[in-house]
């Protein structure tokens, strides 16, 4: 049990660092002249080379990478990214910043998403109808067809601009959020329903759901007892592309209800090329899917009996 | 040991497909498109770039399938120019994502032991950074245009090629015929290219179709943020984020365009699932 | 006299295959009477599953019952739905599925799974919790507290398959329907099942119906035996009746073929030229075989300990053993698959330990493989053609009319020539990987469990090919097998392994005279239709 831990910590942390080198390579290394990158590509010619190299030497660009690298990774393990190119505020601090607004959009789409993604997989189990089934069936696949910047625009038209019912951007209360907060859940639940879909009609055709028949027990109770549990847990299993599509949805939700947010925030930085901010979100994001990654590993043996004890077979 | 021999059973009764209507609309959706692609002037009479001002934000009519935009140029015309940029994109990503991804995912899976385990774990540090902003990273440090587009999309999409590849490389070397071709004296080489290799792309190619909706959907969501083909060439992402500024008065000028691609995703997705289908059986 | 527990009458069932219907059950009726235990007989896509998934409501959705009733009791229960069938499962007629498991949920404890069962049948007991430990102390759990505490991986499929009689027993049912229920299971635990079920119907006075494929245990278990083909009862009697004077030729046949059926071993067909084996040197001699597995952490298997045995040319060497013998860990020791931690196999003069990947390769020419199931051992992409050319394009033979030779070997033409896996029956399928094992001329076969997965007729028809390819060719085989009525039938020698030790070898007519071995003695009684064949 100690060892699987330890290795399940070992690879998070792995992944995290690897995320830092590969980003390194990306933004300070590849590019011919990063030092480039750091002003607006417009007043790029009207740059005297003195302050070129003079923005070459505060940024480290004139040391070996190497040296760059170890100097980075050093500031990076005590949560230094260094300052933002635009506002000039550590990166840290302008994350945190912003980070607040996203977290509650973010969780609450995936509340949303998985009471959704629940509710299709059990109509599509429990219906006797074929039609009802197959068309609770089809609506997973259009919710990850659909591009969110069109049913972004499409909710936007309807509830704000036609009905007025909600405002159509802005971050100041729950109004501002239930739109968004559609806009963001729905292509997330898809995967998430596809998923449970198969995974519940898969259980449902298992050994165990005959021998509940054959006890006498009805549909609605061999469902919710035994079904359940079995089927719902592969959805942990598809916890970190979950996160991927947040992290990608709340990008695109929030510059089309222009919220304030840290999607937005990535999406200003790439336009603007501020790498260190750039840098900075993509180890946070790393991070944060490292550790999605290992909770699910370290829950996973506690909600299946299988798993185990086959941990602890390894240590008697 | 009986216990293999009833679950492998023959299933006897086997159920025959009805005809799918949905299925065939989507491929007719689909080949249209790809004519688009190709003639897109035997589709349209307008031309994408050129535009009448005084018929700006035409509502859509017989005249004007999609209306026209700001520009008074025909939204339908430039939607079906876009999809050339879109698909040309799409399917140039797709092949980068498939061709390393299968490479990648067999020689980790046919060699096993520490090549598969540091393979599979530069494979998880890829996947741990979301794709769109793999792609977006990749792109502002390529530049903005649309062929780059596809190379960050590709380039995102390889982990995911690579780990399914390498779990059906996994099944498939371990079933009882590649070890009975073992047996029989057929060397490495000859088992993973006459065994291996055919035996677990079709899984892989079940996904390059499912990718092909879902590389649709990742260009033009990085053309809707606008990291590519610069105005005014047409673009589908591009085309809805022209529009979106106009959303509240002319909503046409963003949703249709937008309906025209989400259509065609799901169209792919509707034909993928069929793949998959007849792949399981 | 009292009514039948259990009456079917001219049930009719179909499967809808796209607009059409394929019938799977025509016109049968049975009838159970109480404290009667009825066997009902078929092999694998006889209808036989279809019948009693039929009568107790539980049919998939595809399947419809097209015409006849179905009464417990005279109540008639034809088209009840599954809210109403609720009531009739259970508390009326218990059921035991075939495959212990996956039959249990993983992620519930035992208990709650038999008070589940009780809670459902009887809602106003007292004590759930005395009723569940009763069941299942009635199916033979003597620890029932324990085993009540318990998930389903931590139990033996024995015991997974008691837990589920409990379950099946719990509602106090009048009738048990039992689905292949020892099929999964070793003979001495299935032994053991079907002399429990036995008393149970002694004890309870319940009805028993068995569905089996295994006409061995139908005969020796039952009062009355249905044996159905093609979804239609083609017979049905008294057991002695049917041993004195099957009416159908099926039923011949079926007797024919049950391995149980036969004293001695099989012949050659008289059409084969026999070529008479020199002298019976020793072709094959594996000696002092170890092999250990590290599982998860330090725990160790022993999956062979110092196990051995000597193949004599033109015979058949038979492996013995119940799952978990370490049978095939040896098996696939001699073939080169896996390597021996310790031990020495020697092919006629060849030391085969420790040869390189090249010189193996060499070695197997000499020394071929069949697989246990013909449904995985073939490429399924691959033409029957391509399938046993293989072998040869891999030693850059010619192939041409050496595959027509080698499938007319088997007893196929070559219109099967350009055919898929897929489109052949499991008996052709194991002729095919026959034929491609004979393609480089070996003097040895190694088949594991090679007639396991095919029906007992098809399994006859196999055997018989293998004797025969044998006296022609003078073939050695080793032949790993649980089933020792197989053995008598093909074996010249036999080995018998337990936990991965061989416990005794020697000629099958000493071994089976009289047995060393407590073990051995134990496997020989579980034969099914070990008594009766002596009828």
């Amino acid at each position: 049990m100690i060892r699987y831990v330890a290795l399940k910590v070992g690879r998070a942390v792995f992944v995290v660092w690897a995320a830092f080198t590969v980003t390194f390579v990306l933004l300070f290394v590849l590019p011919a002249n990063p030092v480039d990158l750091l002003f607006d590509p417009t007043e790029l010619n009207s740059i005297p080379p003195e302050v070129r190299a003079q923005v070459a030497e505060n940024y480290g660009f004139n040391k070996p990478v190497l040296l760059q690298y170890a100097d980075r990774l050093g500031h990076a393990l005590i949560g230094d990214f260094g300052n933002s190119v635009q506002s000039g505020r550590p990166v840290i601090a302008a994350i945190l910043d912003v980070l607040p607004s996203t977290l509650i959009l973010a969780s609450a789409a995936l509340v949303l998403a998985t009471l959704i993604a629940f509710a299709i997989a059990l109509v599509a189990t429990a219906t006797r109808r074929p039609w009802l089934r197959n068309l609770v069936e089809a609506l997973p696949s259009g919710a990850v067809s659909v591009p969110v910047f069109l049913s972004g625009i499409l909710i936007l038209q309807v509830f704000s601009f036609q009905l007025g019912w909600f405002p159509s951007f802005g971050d100041n209360g729950v109004q501002s959020l239930i739109l968004p907060l559609i806009t963001l859940a729905v292509p997330v639940a898809g995967p998430i329903a596809q998923l449970l879909v198969r995974s519940f009609a898969t259980e449902f055709g298992a050994g165990y759901v005959t021998t509940s028949w054959a006890k006498g027990a009805t549909r609605g109770r061999i469902i919710v007892h035994d079904v359940f549990r079995n089927a719902g847990l592969p959805a942990l299993t598809i916890a970190g592309v979950t996160f991927g599509n947040l992290i990608a949805g709340s990008v695109i939700t929030e510059t089309v209800f222009a919220r304030r947010g840290l999607g937005r925030m990535t999406q200003t930085a790439i336009n603007t090329l501020d790498v260190p901010l750039v840098a900075g979100i993509v180890v946070l994001v790393a991070v944060t899917f490292a550790l999605i990654n290992l909770t699910v590993d370290l829950i996973y043996p506690v909600l299946d009996p299988r798993l185990r004890a086959s941990l602890t077979a390894g240590v008697s | 040991m009986t216990a293999i021999a009833l679950t492998l059973k023959k299933p006897i009764f086997r159920i025959e497909k009805a005809p799918q209507p949905i299925l065939i609309l989507s491929w007719i959706i689909v080949l249209t498109v790809i004519g688009w692609a190709l003639f897109p002037s035997l589709f349209t009479d307008y031309s994408p770039y050129a535009g009448d001002p005084a018929a700006s934000f035409a509502s859509p009519s017989l005249e004007h399938w999609f209306g026209t935009d700001r520009l008074g140029r025909d939204l339908f015309a430039r939607t079906v120019y876009g999809s050339r940029t879109t698909l040309t994109a799409t399917l140039l990503a797709v092949l980068i994502a498939f061709g390393l991804g299968a490479v990648v995912g067999l020689a980790a899976g046919f060699s096993g032991g520490i090549v598969d385990t540091a393979i599979m774990r530069v494979v998880d540090v890829f996947l741990a950074i979301p794709s769109l902003l793999l792609a977006m990273v990749v792109v502002s440090v390529l530049g903005y245009s649309t062929n780059n587009i596809a190379l960050a999309v590709g380039i995102s999409a390889i982990a995911a090629f690579a780990r399914v590849m390498r779990a059906q490389v996994l099944t498939v070397v371990n079933q009882d015929y590649v070890k009975a071709a073992y047996g029989l004296g057929v060397g490495r080489l000859g088992v993973m290219l006459r065994h291996v290799v055919p035996n677990s792309l079709s899984s892989v190619i079940a996904l390059a179709a499912l990718e092909i909706g879902t590389g649709v959907l990742a260009v033009a969501s990085l053309g809707f943020l606008g990291y590519g083909a610069p105005p005014p060439q047409p673009e589908w992402g591009l085309l809805v984020a022209e529009g979106r500024d106009y959303v509240a008065v002319h909503p046409w000028a963003s949703i249709l365009p937008g309906l025209a691609l989400a259509i065609v995703v799901i169209a792919t997705h509707r034909i993928s699932t069929s793949f998959r289908k007849e792949h399981r059986r | 006299m009292s009514e039948p527990l259990l009456s079917i009458k001219d049930l009719s069932i179909d499967y809808r295959t796209g607009r059409s219907h394929t019938p799977a059950v025509e016109r049968t009726s049975l009838n159970i009477e109480p404290g009667e235990f009825v066997s009902l007989v078929g092999e694998s896509g006889s209808g036989k599953t279809t019948l009693i998934h039929g009568a107790l409501g539980l049919l998939p959705a595809e399947a419809r019952i097209r015409s006849g009733s179905i009464a417990y009791s005279d109540v008639d229960v034809t088209g009840w739905n599954d809210r109403k069938m609720a009531l009739i499962r259970g508390n009326y007629v218990g059921f035991i599925p075939q495959d212990p498991n996956t039959s249990l949920n993983p992620v519930k404890k035992i208990g709650p799974q038999v008070i589940e069962a009780v809670r459902l049948n009887h809602p106003k007991s007292r004590n759930f919790l005395e009723a569940a430990l009763e069941s299942l102390r009635t199916a033979g759990l003597a620890d029932a507290g324990r085993v009540f505490h318990q998930y389903p991986h931590e139990l033996s499929g024995g015991m997974k398959q008691r837990a589920l009689i409990a379950i099946a027993l719990a509602g106090q049912p009048k009738i048990i329907v039992a689905d292949e229920p020892t099929s999964a299971l070793d003979v001495t635990v299935q032994k053991r099942i079907l002399d429990h079920l036995v008393s149970l119907r002694e004890r309870l006075g319940i009805g028993i119906l068995l569905v089996t494929h295994d006409l061995g245990v139908a005969l020796e278990r039952s009062d009355r035996i249905l044996v159905m083909q093609h979804g239609v009862i083609v017979e049905q009697g008294p057991v002695e009746e049917i041993l004195r004077d099957a009416k159908s030729e099926y039923t011949r046949r079926l007797l024919a073929a049950a391995p149980s059926r036969h004293a001695g071993r099989l012949l050659p067909t008289s059409r084969v030229r026999v070529t008479e084996p020199e002298a019976q040197a020793e072709v094959l001699t594996a000696d002092g075989l170890t092999k250990t597995y590290r599982l998860r952490g330090r725990a160790r298997l022993t999956a062979l300990g110092n196990a051995g045995l000597t193949v004599r040319q033109g015979t058949t060497h038979a492996i013995v053993g119940e799952s978990g013998a370490g049978k095939s860990t040896l098996a696939s020791i001699l073939a080169g698959f896996t390597t021996a931690d310790a031990g020495t196999v020697r092919l006629g003069d060849t030391e085969l330990t420790g040869l390189r990947r090249g010189q193996l390769r060499e070695i197997r020419r000499d020394l071929q493989f069949v697989f246990q199931n013909p449904f995985t051992s073939l490429d399924p992409r691959f033409t029957v053609r391509r399938l046993i050319a293989e072998p040869l394009t891999a030693f850059g033979l010619p192939a041409g009319d050496r595959v027509s030779e080698l499938l007319a070997a088997v007893a196929l033409d070559d219109s099967y020539l350009d055919r898929l896996p897929g489109q052949l029956s499991g008996g052709q399928r194991q002729r095919v990987a026959i034929a491609r094992a004979l393609a480089l001329n070996p003097r040895i076969l190694v088949l594991d469990e090679a007639v396991s997965a095919l029906d007992v007729s098809v399994q006859a028809q196999i055997l018989q090919l293998l004797v025969d390819l044998q006296a022609e060719l003078g073939l050695s085989y080793v032949f790993v097998t649980h089933d020792l009525g197989v053995v008598r039938l093909i074996a010249d020698d036999v080995t018998v392994m337990k936990d991965g030790a061989v416990l005794e070898t020697g000629p099958v007519a000493d071994v089976f005279a009289d047995p060393r071995h407590e073990y051995t003695r134990q496997l020989l009684d579980a034969i099914p239709g070990a008594r009766v064949a002596r009828v």
